[in-house]
């Protein structure tokens, strides 16, 4: 019998090597481990063997059968392994090829500033608020201190619809609505951006409609600190934690004091270059305290109440911000320019 | 307003001061300037005196002049001008020198003749046509028989000279004058400024026996008139034509330049009058409508009521503060002139001068004009008229003074400084800049009672004067606070949000946002129109194509697209959102839109042949999935009611939200654009304006769907979304969803037929559906599709 069992084993290792894909194990598991298979074949014809003698081959070809079921069980596995493998290398791609282009849009530039700014005054306080360019007179420019025929009115020609009625020139209009519409005086601190127009031929640097962003906020006790504080603010989160802010004294007829702002030149730090013709700075805005006669016209007893306002132009910031050089590419929308602005630009603000 | 560095300092010292270190000191206080130019840059040049001259032997026009170029040195030099001659006292510029433009002068030899240099005209020298005589833009400069031979050429015409070109703010008139700027660098330089000496020698006569002054207008309320006769017109020193030309003005003669040298010095426009064509009256009245005058520049000009004329008793002979009239000009021969010095007002000069001409004296009038001036510099010009025209002033002055001359007093405190600007000043630094600026100023416990000089218009309020102390201290030193505020949260206009959330929704759904003008043409006006918006055209439009506002966004973005396709940007999928003006009943209304046009490939891999092409459902899901996240699930609809115009007439939807049109999707008319197109715009008011609930989690479903799928057999003319309706209806709220899977037209249904395939979902949220409660929901369905639509059921 011990013979016999030796036989199949050595038997089973020579097929084992034989085998080369699952079909040719499943034959041989039955030929081996089968109900007519060699072990069931083993333990036939016993009747004239003692009980014993039963037992023990009993014994044997169980312990065979199970040291057979294990070899073949671990060539089935490393079979399995294999054809996996094979299907898998069968499956092979090309990951270099190109991928399917999906649509995604963007915001326009312009778009992209002042969202950026609103989030900042957000941030800080300030209401986003809006107001119309079909503007009257009077609030573009008669209660902002500039009555009719004032020589100021030159530096903003305008397209008049009617006498009273124009293109706003100036975000500025929105200061007289919010404080008029103020009416428990309560203190605010507003920004409001929106699309301006004054009658400019257009060319590189000029447009005749163009977006502003205004500012304003009136409490007691609000200084030209203040202001550059928060201008301060606005030119580092524009153009990098570096930038210093500097006032130049000018003169707008709704603030008084009033000031020219300058940045620190973004390109050469401060050094001088061509982009701020080597002065070191360049220039990005108007602001000022707000002039006493706007505060009382618009009810704010200018005795007991203080403001800053600021106008910043959008298009200037984008175009110092992303190296643009003429204004009308922001009005021409070539797909190519807008796809520029199709991303983040990190997470850190 | 152009500086003359010397005529500055004529009447203060700025010799500490280089010419770019005072340009940016004044930028710092407030006055920008644009510029800083030498009169002339030309080097080298001396006078010479032509003692020989003879024609080139080889040349039809040119001459060998000698010249002696120091006293005893005589050189030869080649010049071509056509009025040299022997005898005349020249400009030469000697080998070595550099004349504008870079040009280096070298000895040579022209057509076989030795040159030692060239004699040169103001051109040569840098100096602009406008400002020379037509004798000088002829040929070469001749110089008066008195220059002296081997001197300086540009000292000697006092071109040694640079201008300073500010731009200046429009409160700031008293600095459109020399002495006010002498002032104003005053503040910086802290040095006192000399006012010019305008003693007149000798007066004769009564200025009653020349004119009289009669005010008609109230506004006018300073006018000055006195008398000058014996003059003698020639040509103006050299200082004074220098300096005109350093100041931009082009030199007449010196009774002219006079009247000019004076606004310049106190920013008082003069009017000299030919006593000869003026008569002994003037009057001072606006204008009757329709009056007409021959100006200078010999343009007639219609007046109406608001213009203020001078006129005699033959009408007028001045437009008041802008220009003087042909009829009463001064000429060669004129002997006796009237000077005028007067105030006008500035908003009727500045609408006359807007309407006729900007001139050097009507942007003074617009700014304002210090009384004070007035008188100045009527007795400056009779001063200058007596020493370099050789004239007799005439005793007395006609005078209509309206004016006040109160003090200008304003009451200030330290504390209103700091506390406006945020930073501490001290009372030193605060006298200090009083002091700069010649204002006066007297103590009153802790206020400051400040004397404004008259000339100061600007400075009204205290605020004024804080802005004073801030410009001439500087405020380098000025902290960065925020303000300190009760704090509020800030937040977004609300529709200005939902704009902003609509936007970024586009954007993801593959829309470039577009920003396009306002104004636009007729033409664009009329494409997409809706005739309810009747536009708002300008008054006076810069050209034809930006005339009217644009009632629609959609033409703007055709244009967009054009010129994207037209650069081979192939696929364009735009939107823009903006408000529109137009009139409604006759009134300004403003209406929030929003619009997109999309063309070409939405999505594409071309290598596995996979690719959307845009089409009127590629655009319809683009808006259903806008209005899905608005929150406006099973309440917009599509219809076929009103297309307006420029759209496919059968491949454009009307969009509704609860029954109200919104806006409107579909091809754009082939006779509008050759490609295929695809637009929609949509009333963003009407958008915001529909309440939609919040956000409310909803359980999942634990129990299992049961699909069932239908097709029928329709006419052509049946709308899928009335069939829908009907399957709906008649499955009640077991139905969870409907799909269409299939569609199909073709001969073997019929050529007006149509075959539809449905698949509905079914389900029960609180139970597992059994198959017969299916069974019989769609069994009616059958039915009811049947009946109502005449539906043939397809083989299951």
């Amino acid at each position: 019998m011990k013979e016999k069992q030796e036989m199949i084993k050595k038997e089973l290792e020579k097929d084992l090597k034989l085998v080369k894909t699952t079909n040719d194990l499943n034959e041989l598991k039955v030929r081996y481990l089968g109900k007519k298979g060699i072990i069931t074949e083993l333990t036939k014809n016993m009747n004239e063997l003692s009980i014993e003698e039963k037992k023990e081959i009993g014994r044997l070809s169980n312990e065979l059968r199970g040291e057979l079921a294990e070899k073949i069980s671990e060539l089935e596995n490393e079979l399995h392994a294999k054809e996996l493998n094979e299907k898998l290398v069968n499956e092979k791609i090309d990951v270099t090829m190109p991928s399917t282009k999906l649509s995604v849009g963007c915001m326009h530039p312009l778009t992209r500033i002042s969202d950026e700014l609103e989030e900042l005054f957000i941030s800080m306080g300030y209401d986003v608020v809006s107001g119309p360019e079909v503007e009257i007179d009077k609030y573009n420019f008669e209660m902002l201190n500039l009555p009719k025929d004032h020589p100021a009115r030159d530096a903003q020609d305008s397209f008049y619809i009617t006498d009273e009625e124009l293109l706003r020139t100036q975000t500025s209009a929105v200061q007289v609505r919010s404080m008029l519409k103020n009416q428990e005086k309560k203190p605010f601190k507003i920004v409001c951006p929106g699309k301006t127009y004054r009658r400019d031929a257009d060319d590189a640097t000029h447009s005749h409609q163009f977006m502003q962003m205004e500012g304003l906020v009136v409490d007691e006790n609000i200084t030209l600190a203040d202001l550059k504080g928060t201008l301060e603010e606005m030119a580092h989160r524009m153009f990098g934690n570096e930038r210093k802010v500097r006032f130049r004294p000018s003169f707008f007829p709704f603030t008084e004091p009033s000031y020219e702002v300058d940045v620190s030149c973004m390109k050469c730090g401060g050094a001088g270059c061509n982009v701020c013709k080597g002065t070191g700075w360049i220039e990005v805005l108007g602001s000022g305290m707000v002039h006493p006669n706007v505060l009382n016209v618009c009810g704010f007893d200018a005795n007991k109440y203080s403001g800053f306002a600021f106008g910043v132009g959008i298009e200037r910031i984008a175009m110092l911000k992303y190296g643009i050089n003429d204004i009308r590419d922001f009005y021409t929308n070539d797909l190519r320019f807008l796809k520029n602005y199709n991303r983040v630009e990190g997470g850190d603000k | 307003m152009k500086l003359s560095r010397k005529f500055l300092n004529d009447y203060i010292d700025t010799n500490n001061y280089s010419d770019s270190d005072l340009a940016e000191a004044m930028t710092m206080i407030g006055n920008e300037y644009e510029s800083i130019e030498k009169i002339s840059s030309a080097t080298n040049i001396v006078i010479g005196y032509i003692r020989e001259i003879a024609d080139h032997p080889d040349s039809d026009h040119l001459h060998v002049c000698q010249v002696e170029i120091k006293p005893g040195e005589v050189v030869q030099i080649v010049c071509g001008a056509p009025n040299v001659d022997k005898g005349q006292k020249v400009l030469v510029s000697l080998p070595g020198a550099v004349l504008p433009g870079n040009i280096e002068i070298k000895k040579g030899v022209i057509r076989g003749q030795e040159s030692n240099g060239m004699i040169c005209s103001l051109s040569e020298l840098g100096i602009g046509t406008k400002y020379q005589s037509e004798e000088d833009k002829a040929g070469i400069h001749i110089l008066d028989d008195d220059a002296p031979i081997g001197e300086d050429g540009i000292a000697y015409l006092e071109y040694d000279d640079t201008t300073i070109d500010f731009d200046l703010t429009a409160n700031r008139g008293d600095l459109l004058s020399v002495i006010g700027m002498a002032y104003e660098i005053g503040a910086i330089t802290g040095k006192k400024v000399k006012l010019p000496n305008d003693e007149i020698k000798r007066e004769v006569d009564d200025i009653k026996d020349y004119v009289t002054v009669d005010v008609k207008t109230d506004k006018c309320p300073l006018y000055l008139a006195r008398a000058v006769k014996d003059l003698q017109i020639m040509d103006s020193p050299n200082w004074l034509k220098a300096r005109l030309i350093a100041s931009g003005i082009r030199p007449i003669n010196n009774v002219v330049d006079i009247s000019n040298y004076v606004m310049l010095e106190y920013g008082q426009p003069l009017h000299f009058f030919d006593h000869r064509t003026l008569g002994n009256k003037i009057v001072v009245r606006q204008a009757i409508d329709g009056e007409k005058i021959v100006t200078l520049d010999g343009q007639e000009r219609i007046l109406s009521e608001k213009d203020i004329v001078i006129a005699n008793d033959e009408g007028p002979v001045c437009l008041a503060g802008v220009m003087g009239g042909l009829n009463s000009e001064v000429e060669a021969d004129t002997q006796e002139i009237i000077i005028e010095s007067a105030i006008f007002n500035s908003a009727n000069i500045r609408r006359t001068a807007n309407k006729i001409l900007r001139s050097e004296a009507s942007s003074r009038f617009e700014k304002g004009i210090d009384p004070h001036r007035t008188y100045m510099a009527i007795d400056r010009a009779c001063q200058l008229l007596e020493k370099y025209a050789h004239g007799t002033v005439v005793k007395g002055i006609q005078k209509y003074d309206t004016c006040k001359y109160e003090d200008n007093v304003i009451a200030i405190t330290l504390h209103d400084v700091n506390s406006l600007l945020g930073i501490e000043f001290t009372e030193k630094e605060v006298l200090d800049t009083f002091e700069r600026l010649s204002f006066e100023v007297k103590k009153d416990g802790d206020k400051y009672l400040v004397k404004v000089p008259s000339h100061r218009l600007d400075i009204h309020i205290k605020e004024d004067l804080i802005e004073e102390i801030g410009r001439i201290q500087g405020i380098d030193k000025l902290p960065s606070t925020l303000p300190i505020m009760a704090n509020v949260p800030g937040h977004y206009e609300s529709k200005y949000y939902f704009n902003k959330q609509i936007r970024n929704r586009l954007a993801a759904l593959g829309l470039y946002q577009v920003r396009c003008y306002t104004l636009t043409d007729e033409e664009s006006l009329n494409r997409f129109s809706n005739d309810k918006r009747d536009a708002i055209v300008l008054a006076s439009p810069m050209s034809e194509d930006k005339k009217y506002l644009r009632t629609g966004l959609l033409p703007s973005l055709l244009s967009v697209a054009n010129y994207n396709l037209a650069r081979k940007n192939n696929d364009v999928m735009i939107f823009e959102d903006s408000d529109v003006y137009y009139l409604e009943e006759g009134k300004t209304t403003q209406k929030s839109l929003i619009a997109g046009m999309m063309f070409g490939t939405y999505e594409t891999n071309e290598w596995m042949h996979e690719k959307i092409d845009i089409n009127f459902y590629t655009v319809k899901g683009v808006l259903e999935n806008l209005f899905e996240y608005l929150g406006f699930s099973n309440r917009y609809h599509f219809d076929t009611i009103d297309i307006p115009k420029d759209f496919h007439p059968y491949q454009t939807a009307r969009i509704t939200i609860d029954r109200d049109p919104i806006g409107y999707v579909g091809a754009v008319h082939p006779t509008i654009s050759k490609n295929k197109i695809y637009a929609f715009e949509l009333d963003l008011d009407k958008l915001f304006a529909v309440k939609v609930r919040a956000v409310k989690n909803k359980e999942i479903s634990k129990y299992p769907s049961i699909v069932k799928d239908m097709s029928f057999v329709l006419d052509r003319d049946i709308i899928v979304y009335d069939v829908c309706e009907t399957i709906k209806k008649a499955c009640g709220r077991l139905l969870e969803n409907i799909e269409i899977f299939d569609y199909y037209v073709g001969e073997n249904i019929g050529n007006d037929k149509k075959s539809i395939a449905f698949k509905l979902t079914f389900m029960d949220s609180n139970k597992t559906l059994n198959d017969d409660e299916v069974m019989t929901l769609f069994n009616k369905t059958i039915t009811e599709v049947t009946k109502k639509h005449n539906g043939v059921l397809r083989d299951k």
